[in-house]
């Protein structure tokens, strides 16, 4: 036991730190709604630039803290403008990389096999709905953009009893094909990976909430930052949205 | 279904929960210990201080762990400037996630432990002329034993299954930091259903076998 003890602590004591080289393969702190296609991605990023970079997926929130505490992260994707802005605002991103490199929309989704009792948004208001999820507005990109939606059909005060809150939209799903809930509102992308357990209703019109996109930006303390740029330029690259495209997103309309 | 980055989430789970366990144990033995058996002014407010992380959700404590030791943070900040180096996003950091989750598991049970000693045997070392230290280790840690390694057990399964503080400090990055419940997490965020089912059979094979084998040698020893 006293030895074992002794041994490992050994092998911690061992463990030599190396600073970053410039030859390292990049860290992309990445939400993970894109983990699928920057997986992919990121293999097509060339050795010379690095080669695939190491990823981080987690909620965005949750990204911008470790990146505020100094996580030594070279790119961040967010799956809302909102994340990007506040590390815009403390000058934490190098001036011009930022761009916008997909959308998406926000869909309706009921259990599978569910018939076609919710065929519209409006339909949620009716006496046989009992419970519709969304996201935490405070605190889920998809829920500020479910709660946008509401507002603008004017559905707010009716269904503010319904609606249950969740924490990501992976909740959301599995709670919809349980049949937990009669509906709930999340990515069309998110929609694409339950086919056989959740069908699309309905999808949100494009000017009942702010546009869905997502940015990416280099970090103004990238350890790596040549690789980083690699990575964005592939993210950018008529292959990179050729994946994209594949796994659901829409093409980026230009906003900034 | 069982890939590279699978084993290798399960070969980090096991290292991490190993050496945080090791290293809880020196650290958690002797708090235990000196709780257990001294009265001084601020034990139990010591003793409450300690257990806090057991009542604060896991990725609170890990927000912490950032403020305290990231590159910008209170002791990592001048640690990253003397050396080049962070914790941060390092193996380590699960380390240092799973021990500070885990270690008030050893210290309550063993302070407990310690206090269901008979103190006739203690006082009756004491009056044979031997000193503290020498009772402690070969009288009062000895009739203790078997709470201390229920402790270090709880302890290990704790640092195993440990997600949220390690999520935050040390980052999910496969093949690098993501440990198996990380593993298990990404899969399952990532749509990849089947997946993550595999890797939760395969993760509580692996802990049960674990804890089974702990067990054995505790029962052997005791």
């Amino acid at each position: 036991m006293k030895t074992a003890a002794a041994l490992l602590l050994a092998v911690f004591a061992l463990t030599v730190a190396r600073p970053a080289s410039a030859a390292d393969p990049a860290l992309v702190s990445a939400a993970l709604s894109l983990k699928a296609a920057f997986t992919e991605i990121g293999a097509l990023v060339a050795s010379a630039a690095g080669g695939p970079p190491a990823f981080n997926f987690g909620a965005s929130g949750d990204l911008v803290a470790q990146i505020r505490g100094g996580a030594p992260v070279d790119v961040f994707a967010s799956a809302s403008p909102k994340d990007m802005d506040d590390l815009e605002r403390s000058g934490m991103l190098r001036p011009g990389s930022r761009v916008d490199f997909a959308a998406n929309e926000l869909v309706l989704v009921v259990p599978a096999g569910a018939g076609g009792r919710i065929a519209r948004l409006a339909d949620l208001a009716a006496a046989g709905v009992a419970r519709v999820a969304v996201g935490n507005a405070a605190t889920v990109p998809a829920g500020r953009y479910a709660a946008e939606v509401l507002a603008s059909a004017g559905l707010t005060a009716a269904l503010q009893p319904k609606l249950v809150p969740a924490e990501n939209v992976r909740q959301i799903l599995e709670w919809v094909a349980r049949g937990d809930v009669d509906a709930g509102m999340v990515y069309a992308t998110d929609a694409m990976t339950r086919p056989g357990d959740v069908s699309v209703a309905a999808t949100a019109p494009a000017d009942s909430h702010q546009p869905i996109v997502y940015p990416v930006a280099l970090l103004a303390s990238a350890p790596r930052p040549d690789a980083g740029r690699a990575f964005i330029a592939a993210v950018l690259s008529p292959a990179g949205r050729a994946v994209l495209a594949r796994h659901g997103f829409k093409p980026a309309v230009e906003t900034r | 279904m069982l890939d590279h980055a699978a084993l290798s989430a399960l070969a980090l789970s096991l290292r991490v929960a190993a050496i945080a366990t090791a290293l809880v144990a020196l650290a958690g033995i002797p708090a235990g210990y000196l709780l257990g058996r001294r009265r001084f002014p601020g034990r139990e407010l010591l003793d409450a201080a300690i257990t806090l992380p057991l009542v604060l959700p896991p990725t609170v404590v890990g927000y912490y762990l950032i403020l305290l030791l990231g590159r910008n943070g209170l002791l990592g900040g001048p640690l990253h400037r003397w050396t080049g180096w962070s914790v941060m996003f390092t193996w380590e950091a699960a380390v240092v996630a799973s021990f500070v989750v885990a270690l008030p598991f050893m210290i309550k049970t063993s302070r407990a432990a310690v206090e269901a000693v008979d103190p006739m045997f203690v006082d009756a070392s004491r009056t044979l002329g031997h000193s503290e230290l020498w009772t402690a280790l070969r009288v009062t840690l000895p009739l203790a034993r078997r709470g201390i390694a229920a402790g270090a057990i709880l302890a290990f399964a704790r640092a195993m299954g440990e997600f949220g503080a390690t999520l935050m400090l040390a980052g999910n990055i496969p093949g690098r930091t993501s440990t198996m419940p990380l593993a298990i997490y990404g899969a399952v965020a990532g749509g990849e259903w089947g997946h993550a089912h595999a890797l939760v059979a395969l993760f509580t094979g692996i802990s049960a076998l674990a804890l089974f084998g702990a067990n054995w040698l505790v029962r052997g020893a005791a």
